[in-house]
């Protein structure tokens, strides 16, 4: 897989896209970052045209997500076209529409993954964060009529105020169930800026607890190893493969690097993906970056180290600055303040508001 | 030297070409498989209709300046490779079309 990514990188490939087909939602998790309205999705024929332009582009990883997939009565007729053109598709779904014969269907079609939202083992935990009573119950039935096809399963999890307590016992029902599970231990902020979301994420000493977890990160020795500032060679580093080997694309035919870095790149609507994927100018200005080109984080002692997200930068007012809460999560897992939270007063820098 | 078969690209697979090989993902287990310049090539006329020897003889033996007796063994022990994988079908008849619809199991 790494010698698969080096050659796109190379080669100019974009190896991966995630594609969300919609962002309407049968659900109302309170700290989802998308408004749930149709603006105008792409249509049934646009999609498919599209997938046949990310299949001449090279595109391997196809991630099929919402809002929830399943609403889109032509989900299967795009699954199906997806999966013609022999992408290996993931999909994200919160399950609350898969029963048993979609559960056939899917597996019918070879889907690789397919990842289910599960917020915590308590049933009226997870319903008031979905905001829908009986969800829970739904989600988990999915999970058995996937699983019972021989379908891998994931259940994705995101630490927040209402459900900290739990994620050691979701991940304990996920080993019962027989599936793997994933821990996304902050809330992230609203596609449009919004950042009143961010009120749900835990306090820094529930975050410092979830990293010192051996249950969820290992042996804390091995992954609490002293911080450095970075070397020449990790100075010429990518910040990840958003723009490189990966992108987005939105209902509404807009791309941008990745569905946490809305930065629009062109649309599909008026401009082929080729032509966007290769020149748009936001892209090669994403391309051009690497970490001696961040004047905070390339003098910062986790500069190397650090899960910074050049997205959730973007979303504090520069991408080529600091993301706030990755300064937090370093500090959760070492101890030692970043660069940025040393030097800056605390106050949230002013948001930039997204068109 | 063994009877012909006929040979499959199973719609159960991912695939996708890159600087000339074929990279591939079993859906079973999600292993990913690298195929060189000549396994590419035998996957790509990998239809069903056509047989490996025919396959060899047709596209291996011209684009690769190799002896066809060679080939044809090395090219069968590569396809029942690929098959135990998931990653082809092998068959002594054609494999027709609507055995490779995606949708139905494979």
């Amino acid at each position: 897989m790494q010698e698969m990514s080096e050659k796109a990188f190379e080669l100019g490939i974009p190896l991966s896209v995630h594609l969300d087909i919609t962002y309407r939602c049968n659900e109302r998790c309170v700290h989802c970052y998308l408004d749930h309205e149709d603006r105008g999705e792409l249509t049934t024929a646009e999609i498919r045209n599209l997938l046949d332009q990310l299949a001449s582009a090279g595109v391997f990883f196809l991630t099929l997500s919402g809002g929830e997939i399943l609403l889109r009565k032509d989900f299967f007729e795009i699954l199906e076209h997806a999966r013609k053109l022999r992408f290996c598709v993931k999909l994200k779904s919160n399950g609350i529409l898969i029963r048993e014969p979609q559960a056939q269907r899917i597996r019918a079609f070879g889907v690789e993954s397919i990842q289910v939202s599960i917020y915590s083992h308590r049933p009226q935990i997870h319903d008031s964060i979905t905001k829908i009573q009986g969800s829970f119950e739904r989600s988990v039935s999915a999970i058995r009529f996937l699983t019972a096809r021989g379908i891998k399963v994931i259940i994705a999890n995101v630490l927040m105020v209402q459900n900290k307590r739990d994620y050691a016992e979701v991940r304990k029902m996920a080993i019962e169930l027989g599936v793997d599970c994933t821990l996304d231990p902050t809330v992230t902020p609203m596609m449009d800026g919004n950042r009143s979301v961010l009120d749900l994420n835990v306090d820094r000493l529930s975050l410092r607890q979830v990293f010192q977890d051996p249950f969820l990160v290992g042996a804390p020795e091995d992954i609490r190893s002293t911080p450095s500032k970075p070397n020449e060679a990790e100075l010429d580093s990518l910040p990840c493969s958003a723009g490189h080997t990966a992108c987005y694309v939105s209902p509404y035919g807009d791309v941008y690097p990745c569905v946490q870095f809305p930065l629009n790149c062109g649309n599909v609507r008026f401009q082929s993906f080729s032509d966007i994927w290769r020149n748009s100018p936001q892209l090669k200005e994403v391309r051009s970056i690497r970490l001696r080109d961040l004047p905070s984080c390339s003098k910062c002692v986790h500069g190397s180290a650090c899960t910074r997200c050049p997205g959730l930068a973007y979303m504090e007012g520069d991408m080529r600055g600091p993301s706030l809460q990755d300064c937090e999560k370093s500090y959760a897992i070492t101890g030692i303040s970043s660069e940025n939270l040393t030097s800056k007063p605390s106050h949230f820098p002013p948001l930039v508001q997204i068109q | 030297m063994k009877a012909t078969f006929y040979i499959a690209r199973n719609p159960a697979v991912a695939a996708r070409k890159f600087d000339g090989e074929m990279m591939i993902m079993s859906c079973r287990d999600s292993t990913l498989f690298t195929l060189d310049e000549i396994g590419t090539t035998i996957w790509e006329s990998a239809n069903g209709l056509v047989s490996l020897a025919e396959i060899v003889a047709s596209n291996i033996c011209t684009d690769f300046d190799v002896q066809y007796e060679r080939a044809l063994l090395d090219a069968e022990a590569f396809a029942e490779a690929l098959a135990e994988r998931g990653i082809v079908l092998i068959s002594s008849d054609p494999i027709p079309y609507s055995d490779l619809i995606v949708g139905l199991p494979a």
